[in-house]
């Protein structure tokens, strides 16, 4: 019987904080817009969640490009392949490292800053003064830390993977030696703009819009305690990435699976 | 409220981005023939079509031309039959055109090599649709090394 | 009297635990009413039920006639638009300078341009004596100085009913006794309703119309400053004298010491 009892709270617990998280995701998209006043609200954010993280992104991007060329040629030279090498780091960078490093990086970057910040504005009653003076918090305060998320996260992918491929010529050309024409060229003929390229952004954007919900979700429900915030930020960080990481193998297998 | 830093340093994140999209665009992936482009259908026949993939490029004398469709076996004499997808601009072959599977290099992908043939009068042109009749199947490496000692064998 | 905020019958639970048991209160307007009782017993969730941000399980509040937990959406924001809340925290937005945080109401809800919002700023902050801080981030303000920040920020558009959860708790005398003459001077210059939630007796009897004294899920007690002070309950006594024990025990409900302590050998 406690069992049982026990696995219907379960249930109806998770029930209830997807409800809620859907709540918030609708509050957030549906929100009425205001668009001279949120644009300046969703730019600020942008600068926050995006801007800020332009140097991770850029320098994880160069080093993962410059470690696939190292690795990729060692193992490619074997068999007279090096020229392979451009397709090689293009193509995992584009399909799958940088959607997914950016997304994972995000929201250990991005994603527990946007659930502390707003986690502590709840703690200190700023939402709730919000709600007092008439302001819907969804649209104020979630609703743009909302966009600039789902904006800012496939355009930080694009410039991770063009990062990386850059990395990959700065070692794969410039140091190992594999010529210049050979590492574009081949990569050009094997890299297809519609099938790659856009999918690897839709896939970035699918991470956008979980990670950020999860972060503003996170933040939004929280208990507002010192336990509650930090809780809540480690929760954002961890299922973010579960999240992540269990949507790109759905989302890699629906792209790239059949041919 | 927006200040100036802010505004510049989005400014300055996007025409990054966009940077990064047209470097996709121009430098990474090719958009030469393929696509976005006007196309018209061209089908072949091959006894065995070796490692051909779809995507792979067709190339008269080494100029891409198009890029090989969709492959199938077909249904009533069991030959694989390859659809190449060739360029709009690239028009009016002569039927006696041969296409070959070649392979770039030693190990390299394999593409679909097209000699147009000679034009005389009252020989049509390829349209829409049409059949390449002849064709040269993939060079098979393990067949070729079968070939080559079978005829060393014979020598002695 | 006429009454801008009328409770009736109203309870109230947060999950398994009774907060108000049939609770009556009524706010007369134009007046400073005090709502007091010890630590611990829901009097900022009253506001927050005032202010319609939570939903009382059966009863009723109005708000100039009007059913707050009946409204939909939109009526209770613009019902909002008439009460202002002044938080215990402040509850300034950290991210904008004290200016920023005043005007903020006014930009939100106004489309005034921006020389007027900047002159009803400025009035409202040399009200509470804050011109001068105006450029500074809430960080940089004092505990006390952060009040009346939010208090500027509260009466930015003119309210009728101000809220005050608390004002006094945590302040240097120095602070409290500027949180009081401003409470009674705005309240007789705007004419405002002012509802003044506490446990500090002495500042809230200075400036309080009328007294409401609540415990135990209850009120206990009620009436003009006088009337309380005269009262004859010895729950409202003990609060007023703030003796340690009395009807409200110093411990916590617990099984007998003796017992327990014979249960350790």
């Amino acid at each position: 019987m406690a069992f049982l009892a026990s696995l219907g709270r379960k249930t109806l617990n998770i029930f209830s904080t997807v409800g809620r998280a859907f709540l918030i995701l609708v509050g957030a998209i549906v929100a009425r817009p205001q668009p001279l006043k949120n644009t300046s609200l969703v730019i600020k954010q942008i600068y926050i969640v995006g801007v800020q993280s332009l140097l991770i992104i850029g320098v994880s991007g160069l080093f993962i490009g410059m470690v696939m060329a190292l690795q990729g040629y060692t193992v490619l030279v074997d068999y007279g392949a090096e020229e392979s090498l451009g397709p090689m780091v293009a193509l995992s960078l584009i399909r799958e490292l940088g959607p997914v490093v950016t997304a994972l990086l995000f929201a250990g970057r991005a994603g527990s800053a946007l659930t502390a910040e707003i986690g502590l504005m709840k703690a200190t009653e700023q939402l709730s003064s919000l709600e007092m003076m008439a302001i819907d918090p969804l649209r104020r305060v979630i609703a743009p830390r909302f966009w600039a998320g789902v904006i800012s996260m496939p355009m930080l992918a694009l410039i991770f993977s063009a990062v990386g491929i850059l990395g990959g010529h700065l070692v794969g050309v410039d140091w190992l030696g594999v010529d210049s024409g050979s590492y574009w060229s081949i990569m050009q003929s094997s890299v297809d703009f519609e099938e790659d390229v856009l999918n690897g952004v839709i896939k970035s954007f699918v991470f956008a819009v979980v990670v950020t919900w999860i972060a503003v979700f996170r933040g939004y429900d929280l208990i507002p305690t010192s336990e509650g915030i930090s809780a809540a930020t480690t929760q954002t960080v961890v299922h973010s990435s579960l999240a992540v990481l269990g949507l790109d193998f759905v989302l890699t297998a629906l792209m790239f699976g059949t041919n | 409220m927006t200040s100036r830093k802010v505004e510049v340093g989005v400014g300055f994140f996007v025409a990054l981005a966009f940077a990064s999209l047209l470097m996709m665009a121009l430098k990474v992936a090719d958009q030469g023939v393929s696509g976005t482009g006007e196309t018209y259908n061209l089908y072949a026949k091959f006894d065995n079509i070796g490692g051909l993939k779809p995507r792979s490029p067709i190339k008269v004398g080494g100029v891409v031309i198009g890029r090989v469709g969709d492959i199938h076996l077909d249904k009533e004499d069991f030959t694989p039959v390859v659809t190449l997808v060739i360029s709009e601009e690239y028009r009016d072959f002569p039927d006696t055109s041969s296409v070959s599977i070649l392979t770039s290099g030693l190990l390299g992908e394999q593409f679909v090599g097209f000699h147009p043939g000679f034009s005389f009068d009252g020989i049509e042109t390829l349209n829409e649709g049409d059949y390449i009749a002849d064709t040269k199947s993939a060079l098979v490496l393990e067949d070729l090394i079968g070939q080559f000692l079978f005829s060393q064998n014979k020598d002695d | 009297m006429e009454y801008l905020v009328e409770i009736e019958n109203m309870s109230f639970s947060r999950g398994q635990r009774p907060i108000y048991e049939d609770i009556n209160v009524r706010i007369p307007a134009g007046k400073t009413t005090a709502v007091m009782g010890p630590s611990g017993i829901g009097k900022t969730t009253l506001l927050k039920l005032i202010g319609g941000q939570l939903t009382p399980d059966s009863g009723d509040i109005r708000f100039k006639g009007h059913s707050i937990p009946k409204m939909r959406r939109n009526a209770l924001f613009a019902a909002r638009r008439d009460m202002s809340m002044l938080f215990q925290s402040g509850a300034l937005f950290t991210d904008m300078t004290v200016f920023d945080n005043v005007a903020y109401p006014i930009r939100e809800h106004t489309r005034l341009p921006e020389d007027i919002i900047r002159t009803m700023v400025l009035m409202k902050l040399q009200s509470v004596g804050l011109r001068g801080a105006s450029e500074l981030m809430p960080s940089e303000l004092s505990g006390g100085m952060a009040r009346r920040a939010a208090l500027a920020r509260s009466i930015a558009l003119d309210p009728e009913l101000i809220m005050y959860d608390e004002p006094f708790a945590g302040q240097d005398p120095i602070s409290m006794g500027v949180l009081v003459k401003l409470i009674k001077e705005l309240n007789d210059a705007l004419n405002l309703t002012s509802i003044v939630v506490t446990h500090d007796v002495t500042e809230v009897l200075t400036i309080a119309d009328y007294v409401y004294v609540m415990a135990d899920k209850r009120i206990i007690g009620e009436g003009t400053t006088e009337e309380i002070q005269s009262s004859d309950s010895p729950l409202v006594q003990q609060f007023l004298k703030g003796n340690a024990d009395g009807p409200v025990p110093f411990h916590f409900p617990a099984r007998d010491f003796a017992t327990v302590l014979g249960e350790g050998r």
